[in-house]
């Protein structure tokens, strides 16, 4: 087995792994940092993200607001020192992406320009059209080009962590080109593999999205936190799930249903206005908007589809220039997979898994309880999202906390001892021989398609938009079911050279871990808040027994131990989340009593 | 998931297998998939995966074109797999194949090193033209400037371009579509000030002057980027600056 000595290892080459590899060659060019990525990096799924990145940029605008819409908008189960943090950070670091040339669409005088988003007071959503992540992503890579100090190792697919004296010290890698394994040592390891949505049926995300670093924290015994905080996108496309962006309506998009009326103003989000307003209607949060789907499909007022019910994305009064400027993307998307033209007709959309909002539990430094693992982005839970993530914070968080866990690895890394390389290649090999035995083994009579289909049905029916304790139990023991299952797969490729089918296997294994941890934290949290409603007598929002962070810790062969964290309140104590003029009335009534 | 009055329809997919520890050579392998209206190729391709034969490897993600990994020859033209839909080709059979001009890693999987060692070389990020701190806030650019480079940066890297490119097939050091069209997005970038740097590239043995206009590369792109557009303009520029060097102390790169 090779073994390649670096400083700071990165498992995952998206947004936030780019961005934290340029943050260590930075701050010491000295430092061998190694990028490990399953996929080359401007493959990864930051590339799909659509419609923007939030950041404080209209002199209307204050940091306050960013802070107070992102707590409220996460059903004040968000960390607000973080939060804090992270809205103070998002500008510069957006400023920084301008610098290295993100081509960020512009006003008329040459300034940076930005959109109206769900759930934000003010516009300050930067976009560049509505291809945002494209951008970042291909932005980062190519700048990450300029630092030699930064190896890359592409197609390379990250089979487990090495720890040592208590400190993570490594990983394993197979290189997906000759199936070889490759034992990376280094002193600090990020995780930045992105989230998990694809353990659920219906979602927006792409191949890659299967929590692998989530898997590999966790049965090093790092908890998942807030895993039953999952995002179901309101504008989807029916069958593949493909993703209308939110900034369709932060252009002036309506939702309706099958009578044509905007019915988002029967779920206390109105009044419905011809313009958009800011935290109203089609600008509310994610969670509310798919929620009300939910009843309307109950009321019968959607529209029956071969792939389910829909309703209807109106952008036709927009006018076609304004689409082609602003949403080309989502244009040719309609065209080309839906026959439709949205300049000339509604798109067909239903809510879809979108976003992880748990992940790997972090600090506000992004270090995971296991000494020497940071953690950043969608794999990871440091606290800016709570119960709900507002659309074009995630884009943001990469950069923000991409970097900060970039620098807080490097310090680690400088503040330790290599390790000793004999006792981690004893790990590593023993590691090599657990992969390669998945290969060579015979007899296995599941397929993993099925697996893995199954996976993904019984999380849809289990944890979907509402929630019920019968049908969360079915799923935890499907799960159950389906990983002893796993343990008599079967792979048909007994090749070394790109062997696919071998990593889907490893993929679903990560993937199965993960839903565990999902599905066990929503049947344990009695309450509803954010995107983890409930219609089996816990409706409401209990801050008495819930206003806490579950923790999901790994139990090998048995079900996830599941314990809970205090929530980090600063200075925005937990309200009622209203939009709408619902909203308006009670934040004036919050400024009035505190004059 | 399709309605069983739709998966009556079955299309034959031929697709063509390599696996370098056993096949001496390529071969053609079919299957016959039931598919309905809405499926893609890629969607085809991951049934086979599923259900008929795991072996079959192939790069895929985002389904939806903007990740660059499923281009394929799809009878015999450069496509993404993701955005061609099984429809357009029945009842004939369609057949599917790794891009054109790469060598084979495995049944659909090209070797794209050569493709990153090339963007690598034309130094693909912003060299200030005037170094700016990040208090100082954003660089203006107006819409116009940016209309300059966008349709250049729009450029995803699925190769098809690579594919379809007569001279990358004869020559596989050939800079080639894609790789220049971002080397001209950095260069007319009105903050970028590197050009002078990257157009010895251009003007270079593996540089512009190999491209003998075909255009076919254009024609393919998914994503509208022009990059014959680019090769040209760059001609013309690596031209000029063939003539200026001899009475400009600077090359004629500004």
């Amino acid at each position: 087995m090779e073994t390649y000595k670096a400083d700071v290892v990165i498992i995952g080459g998206g947004g936030a792994g780019l961005r934290a590899a340029i943050a260590v060659a930075e701050l010491d060019p000295s430092l061998r940092i190694a990028l490990v990525s399953k996929v080359y990096p401007m493959r990864s799924h930051t590339v799909a993200a659509e419609g923007g990145s939030a950041g404080v940029k209209l002199p209307t605008d204050k940091l306050d607001y960013h802070f107070n819409d992102t707590v409220a908008g996460g059903d004040w189960l968000c960390e607000q020192d973080v939060v804090e943090y992270f809205v103070a950070q998002c500008p510069v670091e957006l400023t920084q992406m301008e610098h290295w040339g993100c081509p960020w669409s512009r006003t008329p005088d040459g300034h940076v320009n930005v959109r109206a988003f769900g759930g934000m007071k003010i516009e300050r959503t930067w976009f560049a059209a509505d291809k945002t992540g494209f951008h970042m992503l291909h932005t980062l890579f190519q700048t990450s080009i300029k630092y030699p100090s930064i190896k890359r190792f592409d197609e390379h697919f990250c089979v487990d962590l090495v720890v040592a004296d208590g400190r993570v010290q490594g990983a394993v890698t197979i290189e997906i080109a000759s199936g070889e394994l490759t034992l990376i040592e280094a002193r600090a390891a990020v995780i930045a593999t992105g989230g998990a949505g694809r353990v659920f049926r219906e979602n927006t995300n792409g191949g890659v999205v299967t929590g692998d670093g989530m898997a590999l924290a966790y049965r090093h015994g790092v908890p998942l936190r807030d895993m039953e905080f999952v995002q179901y996108h309101p504008t989807c496309m029916p069958g593949t799930g493909l993703l209308f962006t939110e900034a369709c309506r932060g252009e002036g998009g309506f939702l309706v249903n099958k009578d044509g009326y905007r019915y988002l103003q029967d779920y206390g989000l109105g009044p419905a206005e011809p313009t958009p307003r800011n935290k109203a209607m089609e600008l509310g949060p994610r969670d509310r908007l798919s929620q009300a789907f939910w009843y309307e499909q109950q009321k019968g007022r959607t529209i029956d589809g071969p792939h389910g019910s829909v309703v209807h994305l109106d952008l036709r009064h927009l006018g076609e220039a304004k689409l082609r400027e602003r949403l080309p993307q989502i244009y040719e998307l309609a065209e080309q997979f839906l026959g439709v033209d949205p300049a000339l007709a509604p798109i067909p959309v239903r809510p879809a898994v979108h976003y992880t909002m748990g992940g790997i539990m972090v600090d506000g430094l992004c270090a995971s309880p296991l000494p020497g693992l940071y953690a950043a982005g969608e794999c990871s839970s440091v606290g800016i999202h709570g119960a709900n993530r507002l659309g074009s914070n995630s884009l943001s968080e990469l950069c923000v906390f991409g970097k900060r866990a970039g620098e807080e690895a490097a310090n680690f890394a400088k503040s330790v001892p290599p390790g000793h390389s004999a006792e981690l290649l004893k790990q590593a090999q023993a590691v090599e021989q657990r992969v390669l035995g998945m290969v060579k083994k015979t007899g296995g009579n599941e397929r993993i398609a099925t697996l893995r289909k199954e996976m993904a049905q019984t999380m849809e029916d289990g944890c979907g938009i509402y929630r019920l304790a019968d049908t969360m139990q079915k799923t935890c023991d499907k799960l159950d079911e389906l990983k002893q299952r796993f343990k008599n797969v079967h792979i048909e490729d007994k090749s070394s050279v790109w062997n696919t089918e071998w990593l889907l296997a490893i993929e679903l294994e990560y993937q199965l871990d993960v839903a565990q941890a999902m599905a066990y934290s929503a049947l344990n949290r009695r309450e509803s808040r954010g995107a983890h409603q409930r219609l089996d007598g816990f409706e409401a929002r209990d801050d008495v027994n819930f206003l806490k962070h579950s923790q999901a810790h790994y139990v090998a062969d048995g079900a996830p131990r599941i314990d809970y964290g205090p929530v980090k309140i600063t200075k925005s104590q937990p309200g009622t989340r209203a939009y709408g003029a619902a909203g308006e009335k009670a934040e004036q009534e919050r400024n009035a009593s505190h004059v | 998931m399709p309605h069983m009055s739709d998966i009556q329809k079955v299309i034959e997919i031929e697709v063509l297998r390599y696996n370098p520890e056993t096949d001496k050579a390529p071969s053609s392998q079919v299957f016959e998939v039931p598919f309905t209206d809405d499926m893609s190729v890629l969607q085809g391709v991951q049934y086979i995966k599923d259900y008929l034969d795991g072996s079959l490897s192939f790069r895929w993600s985002c389904r939806m074109a903007i990740c660059g990994s499923c281009g394929m020859m799809i009878n015999g033209v450069p496509h993404l797999s993701c955005e061609t839909f099984l429809r357009d080709y029945y009842p004939a059979r369609v057949r599917v194949e790794a891009l054109n001009h790469f060598p084979i890693e495995r049944d659909l999987v090209i070797n794209m090193e050569g493709f990153i060692n090339k963007l690598e070389s034309i130094q693909p990020y912003i060299i200030p033209k005037e170094p700016r701190t990040l208090a100082q806030g954003e660089y203006l650019q107006t819409p116009e400037q940016l209309n300059l480079y966008e349709q250049f940066s729009s450029c995803i890297n699925c190769m098809l371009c690579y594919a379809a490119c007569p001279q990358f097939g004869l020559n596989p050091d050939f800079i080639g579509p894609a790789a220049t069209a971002l080397l001209h997005r950095y260069n007319v970038d009105s903050r970028d000030g590197g050009k002078e740097e990257r157009m010895d590239l251009v003007r270079s043995e593996e540089g512009v002057f190999h491209c003998t206009a075909v255009g076919y590369c254009s024609e393919v792109c998914p994503k509208h980027v022009d990059p014959a557009n680019a090769v040209n303009q760059n001609k013309t520029n690596a031209a000029v600056d063939y003539f200026l060097r001899f009475v400009s102390p600077k090359g004629g790169a500004k």
